[in-house]
């Protein structure tokens, strides 16, 4: 079934390849123009033209592609000089540590306010988990970021400078898997983990603020739903007690929507990762996909739409797996 | 393991963890002594001011780890340290001796290159043909001296290097002192060099392969770059600062938070407003210089109507509320360049301001004379790349036009596009920067206002009249005949400013603010930051 999903995917990785492709060529702008520099003239221009092969005809700029993207080099960016395969590889982890921590974040808290508020509807727990889902969700997250970092860093002082992923005088711990919380654990340098570990609570925070809202509604109203069904009923009647009620048979029932949910989530908030990164100097792909587009740099735009539609085919896969795990009733229909 | 010695060892951990802070903030606090933060909005793209579309802050990269034959002495501005246009000193040059057509360098003997190479004249012949043969701004910017063939780069013998001039010209020693003519180690960037890439870009892209003051350690685009201190370097005396550590923040509330917390040492791209408010609250020490040699301008397309009429061009100057966008847009943070008396004299000095002021009876008047008594409809483009004062200054600008009848609709350009928009020439009206490294009127002229049309000629203005005074003063200026020189500037300062074709509207400033306990900062051309004579505590 797996292998199956993943023949499925093939197609539109294809169409993603050619889309981004002629997306980027259909951006105003001219890449030779730009890194021209200031005061190039037109010779300049038609030299850098020529020099970044951009004088070649659509179809064979696009051979050229195809045939590097097979070999894994995804190109070299303008902008930061660097190959984009490397970059990405560089800065990806940076991202997915600082998203999965916020989708972390939305969880704990997310989780057990729907699960309360279901329980309880119409109480002041219900109404703060209202409060709080829609406040989170109505800030935007560039706002928060610069609130949060106003209150915390500037005015109170507990936060560290918002500087990126580590403290200007440390340096990175030995590359191992890219997660620096990770990476310093297993070289044991504590020092490391604890300046990662500072610097990551407050964008976590404001992407999991931002994430609260869809998983605690959510959470809420799928419990509502199962606690008010037949076998809910019927395990109150016989004596269960009310955790196990609630924990082991209503919240399994009720977990398959928000697990979609998460999914949904994870992915947007890959999107809003772009807006955090930029408040926290965080040097993740977002950030790095907002400079590249707005210099017209084409390589690590198509390397960046490639990876997250690489990454989305595979989240896709993942939630489909753990559905399986979460409800018995797809293994059969499989 | 028994529970005991768990909880024993549990016990270890967490007393190292109590006492260990102690010992870390003591390296901390060393390394924060010896070591310069800087926090900017964006960082280099390239090393090697040499490589192909290298971004500004990659000047500075340049500037800091390369040396070029001489550099400018050090004269005081307003209380600012301000590079001496006139004074040249040696840098790794130790003898300079110019001749009616040529200038030869000796080069200092202990000079080296980072990795200890002594640097020879050869080296600086590679380095100058490189310059003028790469293509692209570099040779562009060596050209403007008059420097543009490898042949004009003798070498005499090992320490001594002759530049023949092209023609009488002197912009020439003065493009000598800037950045591009850098010094590089050829042995070093040609081992590197490949068949498509005979002058080794690739290579110096991502090193530095020079023996300047500082060395870049470390660079990770679009994070940070780290650099340290050279202490063999020769060119001048030892920078107080060991190390440097240049992290890019792109909100600028966030650095401006960091320069308050104390946590960073210096910022200069911080909005005007905020440069204000920290010049107000004391904490931190302000610079502000004007841009030498720099105007924003409000620029008309002189080749198609109705900007071709120069009634209409003198009604758009007459309407512009200058103050307003002083006060608004700038916070005072730069010099107006409008509202002369009407008797002052003509100066030999670029910029100088304008005669005219906001009038709007006479903008209407002129409008009406012009055949336009109900106005007419325009577009006013701007560089959304520095929409910080593009923006306000064009909806000023759009509101005061609406005045006298001229109805405008204001274009956003992106920053990647607005250079391709500019150089087609067929915007009718759009305000822009333009600032030389050299400063001298005549440069400023050549490229602005001469009928060669260059592409910072974005208005496409012909005037003979013009070209024939630029043509004067650039002869006179070689040959050193002050009296013609004099006339021949006041001559196409005071027709471009009858002929109106772009309306200076102010001189911005170059604005640093950094901690108390740093001090040294200095005014260069190119407006980056020196780190060789910045000090910390």
């Amino acid at each position: 079934m797996v292998f199956k999903r993943m023949l499925l995917a093939v197609p539109s990785l294809i169409g993603v390849v050619i889309v981004t492709f002629l997306l980027t060529r259909a951006l105003p702008g001219d890449p030779a123009a730009y890194f021209a520099g200031p005061a190039a003239d037109k010779v300049a221009i038609e030299q850098i033209r020529v020099k970044l092969g951009l004088d070649q005809p659509l179809i064979v700029q696009f051979g050229r592609y195809v045939n590097d993207l097979v070999r894994g080099d995804l190109g070299q960016s303008l902008t930061t000089g660097q190959p984009v395969a490397t970059e990405i590889r560089n800065r990806l982890p940076a991202s997915a540590e600082l998203t999965l921590l916020g989708l972390i974040v939305a969880m704990v808290i997310a989780i057990p306010l729907g699960i309360l508020a279901a329980t309880r509807p119409g109480s002041w727990v219900d109404h703060t988990c209202r409060v709080v889902a829609t406040a989170g969700v109505s800030l935007p997250v560039f706002f928060l970021g610069l609130i949060l970092v106003y209150v915390f860093y500037y005015l109170l002082g507990w936060s560290p400078a918002p500087l990126g992923r580590l403290d200007v005088f440390y340096s990175a711990p030995p590359h191992a898997t890219g997660f620096y919380l990770i990476d310093s654990l297993i070289a044991g340098n504590f020092e490391s983990f604890r300046s990662s570990a500072s610097q990551l609570i407050l964008p976590a925070m404001t992407l999991g603020i931002f994430a609260l809202a869809p998983i605690a509604r959510m959470t809420r109203a799928s419990m509502l739903a199962v606690l008010g069904s037949d076998f809910v009923r019927t395990a109150r009647a016989s004596g269960l007690t009310p955790y196990t009620v609630i924990i082991t048979y209503a919240f399994r029932n009720a977990m398959l929507p928000v697990v979609t949910t998460l999914g949904m989530v994870f992915s947007f908030l890959l999107g809003a990762n772009v807006l955090v990164e930029k408040v926290f100097a965080w040097p993740g792909i977002g950030s790095y996909a907002v400079e590249a587009l707005i210099a017209s740099d084409f390589a690590p735009v198509q390397g960046f739409v490639l990876t997250m539609a690489i990454m989305y085919v595979a989240l896709n896969l993942l939630i489909d797996i753990l559905y399986v795990l979460i409800d018995p009733r797809m293994r059969i229909e499989a | 393991m028994k529970r005991r010695d768990f909880l024993k060892s549990t016990a270890a951990v967490a007393g190292g963890m109590v006492t260990a802070p102690a010992i870390w903030s003591a390296a901390k606090a060393q390394a924060r002594q010896e070591t310069l933060l800087i926090v900017s909005e964006s960082g280099p793209n390239n090393i090697d001011i040499h490589g192909v579309g290298t971004n500004v802050p990659g000047y500075e990269v340049s500037w800091n780890c390369y040396d070029r034959l001489i550099s400018h002495e050090m004269k005081t501005v307003n209380g600012v340290p301000y590079y001496d246009r006139d004074k040249f000193k040696m840098e790794l040059a130790e003898d300079m001796n110019v001749g009616d057509m040529s200038a030869t360098f000796k080069l200092k003997k202990n000079a080296t290159f980072h990795d200890g190479t002594p640097v020879k004249a050869k080296d600086v012949k590679w380095s100058l043909d490189r310059a003028v043969t790469v293509g692209g701004f570099p040779t562009f910017q060596m050209g403007a001296g008059s420097l543009t063939k490898p042949e004009q780069f003798v070498v005499v013998d090992d320490h001594t290097i002759r530049v023949d001039f092209l023609r009488k010209d002197r912009l020439t020693i003065p493009d000598l002192a800037v950045i591009v003519p850098a010094i590089y180690n050829s042995e070093l960037v040609k081992k590197n060099a490949t068949e498509k890439d005979p002058w080794g870009l690739e290579y110096t892209k991502l090193n530095t392969a020079g023996g300047g003051a500082y060395r870049v350690v470390s660079w990770t685009a679009g994070t940070e770059v780290i650099l340290e201190r050279n202490d063999n370097w020769k060119g001048g005396p030892l920078p107080k600062v060991r190390r440097v550590v240049w992290r890019m923040v792109p909100s600028s509330g966030n650095r401006r938070a960091l320069l308050e917390r104390g946590d960073a040492d210096i910022s200069y791209d911080l909005p005007n407003k905020d440069f204000v408010e920290l010049k107000s609250h004391g904490k931190l020490d302000i610079i502000s210089t004007p841009y030498s040699n720099g105007i924003q301008y409000l620029g008309m397309n002189v080749t198609k109507p109705p900007f071709d009429n120069l009634k209409v061009r003198q009604a758009v100057a007459y309407a512009i509320p200058y103050q307003k966008i002083m006060d608004a847009v700038l916070f005072g943070l730069s010099k107006p360049m409008f509202g002369a008396p009407a008797n002052a004299p003509t100066e030999v000095a670029w910029p100088q301001p304008h005669k005219f002021n906001t009038d709007i009876a006479k903008a209407k008047q002129l409008l009406a004379e012009a055949g336009y008594p109900n106005g007419f409809e325009t577009t006013l483009s701007f560089d959304l790349g520095f929409a910080g004062v593009n923006e306000p200054l064009c909806v000023l600008t759009q509101e005061a036009l609406g005045q006298i009848g001229i109805k405008v609709t204001i274009n956003k350009i992106p920053g990647a596009t607005w250079r391709t928009e500019l150089n087609k020439k067929v915007l009718p009206l759009y305000t822009n920067v333009f600032s030389g490294w050299l400063d001298y009127p005549e440069y400023f002229f050549i490229w602005c206002y001469h009928g060669k049309n260059s592409i910072f000629n974005t208005m496409s203005y012909k005037s003979p009249q013009v070209d024939g005074f630029v043509d004067g003063a650039v002869t006179a200026a070689a040959e050193g005949n002050k009296a013609a020189y004099d006339k021949d500037v006041k001559g196409f300062v005071d027709q471009a400013f009858a002929d109106m074709p772009r309306i200076p509207l102010f001189q911005p400033y170059v604005n640093v603010a950094m901690q108390k306990n740093v001090s040294g900062y200095q005014y260069w051309f190119h407006r980056r930051l020196d780190y060789r004579a910045l000090v910390k505590g």
